[in-house]
């Protein structure tokens, strides 16, 4: 389809770019070109590099004729480095709660605050807050909430005492859900907002022919608005999982990504400004969150492309 | 047969204030659960604000309780022993410069693949969308050498490299962001009809005339929005100024609330502070430019 209309588009370039003097396709291949290098200099160039290095042994010592290649060594490596399975894990949970908890919840704040409600401005408000702090100081915020003995939680629950204080940050069988408490605070209100302005989008007769034909506030979401809204709907899948891959600020805050919140971002970040820098074991990790993340990239990039006009 | 219809009215009444009375029972419990969960939102931000002018000694003694005295001392004392005006105006010095350069660059490129059509349009929209979602650990290693290696002249460098210099961290943003703001700008200058870009030509405008004085001017909805997402996002950025930016003294603010946390260790009413200082900005521009934030989001969305 994409082949198709560039050809179709080929005789009106040509008449267009015909206008055009030197100083114009100066200008033009400037305006490609610089914004084009930037992004692929920075970005695409360091991703096929993180490949190429993670089929390489290398501590960063010296220049890069130090690089030895190999093979599939470091991925041979990867299931006996101790922090690799919980780090995968935290992460497959991370992705989990916001897929089945976090995003269906912002949903359904989303679908509540479409209705016609007074003050419907002040519960957007108040759930969108949180989505303009960074991670990092929703970290310190609920550090607050969580703290042991001056904590507001513990305190209302009369655990501060030695033998009953729940330690929320510190004890590695219940941190990784505080802290997804905490992510999700955000993630919620995040989804809220992007979903509203879907569901503002949807033609309010489509409503209101399933009303009329009888279907409760539930069916007319599930069977009429919901299909509807399928572009929303990958929008929001998608940015669910990368951000759930993203995951870093929050934990490495709290406690570095240690104790009981390894995750894969983490492990890549330490494998670097760690005290044993591990070029290549490294990259071999960041692979592995690439072929994870590519699977909502493509999905993004088929429906974003489909409707492209050429 | 007239006390037949009476009684189906009085009927149908009935059943009509059954079904009021049914919906208005509705909508108090829809109100009320909707402010039970704004206030339950809004607690976390309002304890650390609460807990930031209390006196340490009181916290320590009752956690939670009603203040019997505020004080300005944790703001005080953030400010000043954690040296924050020196990590502001890194921030500044980082963001300012990338904001306006992002937008910059990515109007000139959306300009160019909206209102022309070239073989490899499609192929360099897709590259930035698809960079825009990469996880920033999926890149790190390699520009954390690259970095290392790259040289760049000492007037912006003081150790004459990329890392560890403002230069690189604004580098990093606007060729990040770069990602996201292309997709945004040119869906919004596709929405432009056609023929204004190509009358100006005919008139004989140079084409840089007509991105200067035709589009950009029509994109300045987008382009606040834009503007708006891009500060909160490059103020709130954790990441690339702790790999990137070695010396603890050039982090921006977010970055360098990781030392910061050292200095706050166990003094909560401290770090209460600190944390309502570094949110401050955002929360400034999230209340003066809600409108601008949200159409921000919405637009990189529900378009394209």
């Amino acid at each position: 389809m994409a082949a198709t209309s560039v050809a179709g588009a080929t005789p009106r370039r040509r008449r267009r770019l015909s206008l055009l003097t030197r100083r114009d396709k100066l200008f033009l291949g400037l305006a490609l070109g610089i914004p084009a290098f930037a992004h692929i200099f920075l970005v695409w160039i360091p991703t096929l590099a993180s490949v190429a290095l993670s089929f390489t042994s290398w501590n960063g010592i010296g220049g890069i004729e130090n690089i030895e290649f190999v093979g599939i060594q470091n991925y041979q490596n990867l299931p006996s480095y101790p922090p690799f399975w919980p780090a995968l894990t935290h992460n497959l949970i991370w992705l989990a709660v916001f897929l089945f908890i976090a995003t269906p919840i912002g949903i359904f704040f989303a679908v509540l605050l479409d209705k016609d409600i007074r003050g419907t401005r002040f519960y957007q408000s108040a759930l969108y807050l949180p989505v303009v702090l960074s991670l990092a100081i929703i970290g310190f915020i609920w550090e607050l909430m969580y703290a042991p003995e001056r904590g507001f939680i513990n305190n209302v629950l009369g655990t501060t005492e030695q033998g009953n204080l729940i330690d929320w940050l510190g004890n590695r069988n219940i941190n990784l859900w505080a802290v997804l408490v905490a992510a999700s605070w955000r993630h919620i209100g995040y989804i809220m907002i992007l979903y509203l302005a879907g569901l503002k989008s949807v033609d309010p007769a489509l409503k209101e022919a399933a009303a009329i034909d009888g279907a409760s506030e539930r069916q007319a979401f599930f069977r009429v608005v919901f299909p509807v809204l399928r572009p929303i709907n990958i929008v929001v899948l998608v940015i669910t999982i990368i951000e759930s891959l993203r995951a870093f600020d929050i934990v490495y805050v709290i406690n570095r990504g240690l104790n009981g919140l390894e995750l894969l971002s983490v492990l890549i970040t330490n494998n670097i400004v760690g005290e044993a820098s591990r070029i290549g074991f490294g990259s071999a990790i960041a692979v592995v969150l690439l072929v994870i993340s590519l699977g909502p990239i493509l999905l993004y990039l088929s429906r974003a492309m489909r409707n492209e006009p050429t | 047969m007239t006390t037949v219809a009476e009684e189906q009215v009085e009927a149908q009444v009935a059943a009509l204030t059954a079904r009021r009375s049914r919906i208005r029972w509705r909508r108090v419990a829809l109100y009320a659960f909707l402010t039970a969960t704004a206030l339950v939102w809004l607690f976390p931000i309002a304890w650390a604000v609460y807990q930031s002018f209390r006196p340490f000694e009181d916290t320590a003694a009752a956690p939670v309780a009603i203040a019997t005295r505020l004080t300005l001392d944790n703001y005080v004392n953030a400010f000043t022993q954690a040296e924050m005006p020196k990590f502001f105006l890194n921030t500044i010095i980082i963001m300012i410069p990338a904001v306006v350069t992002v937008l910059f660059l990515a109007s000139l490129i959306a300009f160019a693949v909206s209102r022309f059509s070239f073989r490899f349009n499609l192929a360099l929209l897709m590259l930035f969308t698809a960079g825009n979602l990469l996880p920033q650990q999926v890149i790190i290693t390699p520009l954390y050498r690259m970095y290392l290696a790259l040289p760049l002249p000492r007037l912006i460098s003081d150790n004459g490299l990329w890392y560890d210099q403002y230069f690189g961290i604004f580098a990093i943003h606007v060729a990040f962001q770069l990602g996201f703001c292309t997709f945004v700008l040119s869906n919004y200058m596709k929405t432009l009809p056609r023929e204004l870009t190509e009358a100006a030509l005919v008139d004989g405008a140079s084409v840089f005339k007509t991105y200067w004085s035709v589009i950009l001017p029509l994109c300045k909805p987008p382009l606040a929005a834009l503007a708006t997402l891009q500060v909160t996002w490059i103020y709130n950025d954790f990441f690339w100024a702790i790999v990137l930016m070695f010396t603890g003294a050039k982090r921006p603010i977010t970055s360098a609330l990781n030392n910061l946390q050292g200095q706050f260790f166990s003094d909560y009413n401290l770090l209460a502070a600190g944390s309502v200082l570094v949110a401050l900005p955002t929360l400034i521009i999230y209340f003066a430019l809600q409108k601008q934030f949200v159409r921000g989001l919405t637009l990189g969305s529900t378009k394209g």
